[in-house]
């Protein structure tokens, strides 16, 4: 079966900027795929490409067997695309937008029932400008329903949210992809992609640095705990480098990063060599390895700090 | 279950919506073309112009001029005490004239001033014929007020044309400048909404505001200054409707790839400015040199206006302002097509 969506070499510069710089990617049916970057990593760029809306200087596209050239008005009918702070009309309600834009798709889904599946039944008769940002969010991604599509592509879906609103709309793309639908959505949330997503693309500079499931790629980190800790005086890079079971350590304002394969081994080590190096421990704390620390770990820079 | 409208009623729908339910953008379609008849009522009063005002300075005889003036009606005497006092009136002009009669017969007044000479004579006038004097040779006036005829009539159509012409580049430039910065331009871009269906929607949508544009502007000259309609009305509603779509397509290539309202409002002015001058408005574009004549009757507000003038005043048919609508045809047909080509999306 032909991938839902499959790219190769993917350029866009503009100017001197490499905004994507030879990218590949496929995306199976049925999957929901996440590009996961730092704000000007490419993504948005890439993903417009992906969606007919901006030509690539190279590179080829292929969604659902079909190219962009010879198949715009088909693909138009199969996809809905929601794009990064979109404003929808804001002198409309809520059930007009979701009519004018059903009466686009030649099948589609009813207004009523967009309504029902984003839960803004009770905003039927309120006007965009009157809703709140979740809600807005909401309604986009119910704009781009309105076609019932067997590909929905997301632009940072959930940026600017509040917790419940995210947590709202996550359910609904679950539900969309529980149908077995295909998804494609930027973020530069980590919780957002390991939720959500089958596979992670980690995006940067306008390439793809790894891909994989979001376990996939903490497992190859061969090291899914992180110990975080400061102490006082603090200690050398040399002391951390002697204790056994420590993989890779990185320091930040006055904290130390260690990835370790396992705390019962990590853990007692590190604080007997703290003990003997005469170093108070003012704060230590553990998590799992997440999307943040492989991003880290790849390029050595946060995700959300950019 | 709702049945899925066609995209083309959907947008237009939409586009009213949004206008009506703009209430700055809709008071300002009313407003303006009733300021604008309004203004113009004070400037075309339907009676005759105010009495000149005339100084006269008191002395043996001022109770008699002023007597005499006031008789005649057309000048308005008021007194003064002394004739520094007058002089000091005429100096900032507030009255015309100063009558001083001492020994002789005094006018002072400024000769450079029309409304100085108008007094001089309507006040010498009351005055000698006060006295006695017998005009040798009695004059009737027989005064001609034609409708049809008067500035007033002229300027209508001409207000009528400048509306159209305004209010369609204005109204689509600006809604469509400000759809494609909030990027509902792209979102619509990626749907498969026909291009033109939007662009066609926007020409569209222009006939609810016509009828407000139009019929008050019309009403208001046929009540207030009893401007004719000689030609049927029905041809009349042709020529706008005609009018207003062609006005639309040129306001869709004007703002076609403008990604700023500034660039908008640029580019919005340099394409109408001209024709504000050019085509007839506040006076006949017969009066630009012969040599530009052919270009000045090629633009499409200069046909449009001399359609409605032949309509409203000229009662002419179909056949005679032809002409004019294949030159308001044309240019919306090609301004319409070409937005449709070089239309900037995102």
């Amino acid at each position: 079966m032909a991938p839902a969506i499959s790219c190769h070499g993917l350029k866009k510069h503009y100017g001197d900027v490499k905004a994507v710089d030879g990218l590949d990617l496929e995306v199976s049916a049925g999957e929901c795929f996440g590009m996961l970057g730092p704000n000007g990593a490419g993504k948005t760029t890439t993903i417009e490409i992906l969606e007919g809306l901006t030509s690539p200087d190279a590179g080829e596209v292929t969604i659902l067997g079909r190219r962009w050239g010879s198949h715009e008005r088909e693909l138009r009918e199969r996809l809905g695309i929601s794009l990064q702070e979109t404003r929808l009309t804001e002198k409309l309600t809520v059930y007009e937008t979701l009519g004018l834009f059903r009466s686009f798709y030649v099948r589609g889904r009813d207004p009523e029932r967009l309504m029902a599946d984003l839960s803004l039944e009770e905003k039927r008769d309120a006007r965009v400008g009157k809703l709140s940002g979740g809600q807005r969010q909401r309604l986009a991604v119910a704009c781009a329903l309105a076609g019932d599509p067997e590909i929905l592509f997301l632009d940072e879906p959930t940026t600017g949210l509040d917790p419940q609103s995210r947590l709202q709309l996550w359910e609904r793309i679950a539900a969309y992809k529980a149908a077995g639908r295909t998804v494609l959505l930027t973020t530069h949330y980590m919780d957002e992609a390991e939720r959500l997503c089958d596979r992670v693309a980690v995006v940067d500079h306008g390439k793809i640095i790894a891909q994989g499931s979001p376990a996939e790629l903490i497992a190859g980190l061969r090291a899914p705990h992180i110990i975080e800790f400061s102490t006082e005086p603090a200690v050398s890079d040399e002391l951390l480098a002697k204790i056994p079971g420590i993989g890779e350590r990185r320091q930040r304002d006055g904290r130390w990063f260690l990835a370790a394969p396992s705390l019962a081994q990590a853990v007692p080590a590190l604080l007997s060599a703290l003990d003997g190096a005469g170093a108070k421990l003012v704060s230590l704390s553990t998590h799992r390895a997440t999307l943040e620390d492989v991003f880290i770990a790849l390029t050595g820079r946060e995700l959300r700090n950019e | 279950m709702s049945e899925r409208q066609h995209p083309l009623a959907a947008l237009t729908r939409t586009r009213i919506l949004e206008f009506v339910r703009e209430p700055e953008a809709l008071f300002w379609t009313f407003a303006f073309p009733i300021l604008m008849a309004l203004v113009l009522g004070f400037a075309f009063r339907d009676r005759p112009p105010d009495p000149v005002p005339v100084g006269v300075v008191s002395g043996p005889v001022s109770k008699e001029i002023t007597d005499a003036l006031a008789a005649a009606g057309t000048v308005k005497p008021t007194g003064f005490a002394t004739l520094a006092d007058g002089l000091e009136a005429l100096r900032t002009g507030k009255i015309a004239l100063l009558v001083e009669q001492t020994g002789s017969l005094t006018y002072h007044c400024d000769a450079t001033r029309p409304d100085a000479r108008i007094a001089r004579l309507e006040a010498d006038g009351a005055i000698q014929r006060a006295r006695g004097r017998l005009d040798p040779s009695p004059a009737r006036e027989s005064l001609v007020h034609d409708k049809g005829s008067r500035y007033i009539d002229f300027l209508l159509p001409g207000i009528l044309g400048l509306n159209l012409m305004g209010t369609g580049i204005w109204g689509i430039g600006f809604s469509i400048v400000n759809a494609r910065l909030k990027k509902t331009l792209k979102l619509l871009a990626a749907t498969p909404m026909r291009k033109s269906d939007y662009l066609l929607a926007q020409m569209l949508s222009r006939f609810v505001f016509l009828v407000v544009e139009v019929g008050v502007i019309l009403a208001f000259g046929v009540a207030a200054f009893h401007v004719p309609i000689r030609g049927s009305l029905g041809l009349l509603g042709l020529v706008t409707v005609l009018g207003a779509l062609s006005f639309a397509g040129i306001g869709l290539l004007t703002c076609a790839r403008a990604r700023t309202l500034e660039a908008a409002n640029g580019l919005m002015n340099l394409v109408m400015v001209p024709m504000w001058l050019l085509s007839g408005v506040f006076f006949s574009s017969e009066r630009f040199p012969k040599s530009a004549q052919p270009l000045i009757q090629a633009l499409p507000l200069t046909a449009l206006n001399n359609a409605l003038r032949a309509v409203m005043l000229e009662g002419r048919g179909l056949p005679a302002i032809g002409n004019e609508l294949a030159v308001i045809v044309v240019w919306g047909l090609v301004s319409f097509s070409l937005a449709l080509k070089i239309f900037r999306w995102q």
